[in-house]
């Protein structure tokens, strides 16, 4: 069973009914007995970091997530679940979780492509991967395959160490992040077709551990 | 780098798609779900759903098809048509759309707008416009109009400032759709799709006369549109999704072409 943590940030049924699509029973929850019964975690979220962190501590989530980053279990983020893992977000200045060290920026303005065309934030839209480094989640994800962006922030982690996968829109950013157990992404799975759906399922059958 | 989008566009009433489709093999062409998930395999970026249902008391069974594209398809979908207030917002977008789009509503209360926004997030509100070319008058200074009722109302709303307000008012994304190009089949607007988007710093898709692909590739490049949205083209089968995107990929546009 996969828990899938309900901090009111955001629809959460999306990534509910692509798991079902998949065939792994989830719940969207956020009670600590059930959370902890789970064998693995998907944080998802959309909106903004501050209310998220706020909502979080307020549930004790906080400190669920921080207790079963320790003690092993596969996590999953997404979206905005893959930056408050971060020490600490632009967005309202918000303390954050700190579970991977380094930051959570804005994306400079004006931003411009290679071609010099001004570029809309929020990054929006279909946008590819450059692979760093293997990962069991990543398996199988060509560099031909694009996912499901929406943000206006990016993480930027403390070492490259953390950095499994960057996404170029102006700047290059780290698109995929992990440490240990958690692996996270800034797009959406959920919503980004045959390749996202991989994604999801290879998380699915991670045991939450990796080559570092 | 961003792909540009490719955006099937179905017209749903009371629940069955309405414009003529002459789909090979054995796909049900009254029913959105079945077509949402040919255009997801077909490799369709993202699909618009517009409800032309005439009594509201039907909006149930829009709801229905919304909840059950959601179980088959994985890529963003959106709903527009009938969108009056944030509780119709709420149950689109609880049902599983990614977006819902405002259209004469927004024109009528522009409040929609920020109020969606701040409930649901700018990402998921969709602004409408329906645009028709006029004059230009010290009213209408850009030369476009917001009309609403499929073209018959003119509001009197300059389509430029309209655009920025509604950016300003926390629009995700603005679908321009040009009534005098639309059904035409002789290309998009183009001096229009360019205006809005060199204007705005949310993303653009055109909606409105694409009859071969090289309107798309126009649009998308000369008319800086972000998406194209595509109807009678895909729907009439002179072209798949799949051509399209195999043309303009050709051509050096960037789309997603795995899926």
């Amino acid at each position: 069973m996969i828990a899938i943590i309900d901090y009111k940030a955001g629809n959460l049924s999306s990534v509910e009914r692509a798991l079902k699509k998949l065939g792994y029973g989830c719940m969207i929850t956020q009670r600590r007995e059930e959370i902890l019964s789970c064998e693995r975690i998907i944080f998802p979220g959309v909106g903004a970091a501050g209310k998220a962190m706020y909502d979080l501590k307020r549930l004790g989530l906080d400190e669920v997530l921080r207790y079963e980053f320790n003690v092993g279990k596969p996590i999953l983020g997404i979206c905005l679940g893959a930056q408050i893992i971060m020490e600490r977000s632009r967005e309202n200045e918000a303390e954050c979780l700190g579970l991977i060290k380094g930051n959570v920026e804005l994306f400079p303005q004006p931003l411009f492509s290679e071609e010099k065309d001004r570029l809309k934030i929020p990054h929006m839209g279909w946008n590819s991967v450059n692979l760093r480094k293997k990962h069991p989640v990543l398996e199988g994800i060509a560099p031909e395959d694009e996912f499901y962006f929406v943000h206006a922030y990016y993480t930027l982690p403390a070492s490259d160490k953390y950095v499994f996968g960057t996404t170029c829109y102006g700047i290059e950013f780290a698109s995929v992040i992990g440490h240990k157990n958690l692996i996270a992404m800034q797009f959406h799975p959920e919503k980004s077709g045959k390749a996202g759906l991989r994604l999801l399922e290879n998380f699915c059958t991670w045991d939450g551990r990796h080559a570092e | 780098m961003l792909s540009k989008r490719i955006i099937p566009c179905l017209d749903v009433r009371d629940g069955k798609t309405t414009k003529g489709v002459k789909f090979q093999g054995n796909i049900d062409i009254g029913d959105p779900v079945e077509m949402a998930r040919f255009y997801y395999k077909e490799g369709a970026d993202e699909i618009v759903f517009y409800d032309i249902t005439a009594s509201s008391d039907r909006r149930d069974i829009m709801i229905d098809v919304v909840r059950r594209v959601a179980e088959e398809i994985f890529i963003p979908f959106s709903v527009g048509g009938g969108i009056r207030n944030i509780e119709d917002m709420r149950n689109v977008l609880l049902a599983g759309a990614e977006k819902v789009s405002v259209n004469s509503a927004a024109v009528r209360n522009p409040e929609i707008i920020a109020d969606g926004a701040r409930a649901f997030g700018s990402q998921c509100i969709v602004l409408g416009m329906d645009v028709k070319k006029v004059e230009t008058s010290r009213k209408i200074p850009s030369g476009y109009e917001i009309v609403i009722n499929g073209g018959r109302t003119y509001m009197g709303i300059d389509a430029l400032e309209w655009a920025k307000q509604a950016e300003n008012m926390g629009a995700g994304e603005i679908c321009l759709n040009s009534i005098d190009a639309d059904g035409t089949l002789q290309g998009y607007e183009m001096a229009l799709t360019q205006l809005i988007s060199d204007n705005v710093n949310i993303p653009v898709i055109a909606s409105g006369g694409a009859g071969n692909i090289d309107h798309i590739y126009d649009v998308l490049t000369k008319g800086k549109a972000d998406a194209a949205l595509v109807a009678s083209i895909v729907h009439n089968g002179t072209h798949t999704i799949k051509e399209i995107k195999e043309a303009l990929h050709v051509q050096g546009v960037k789309v997603r072409m795995r899926w």
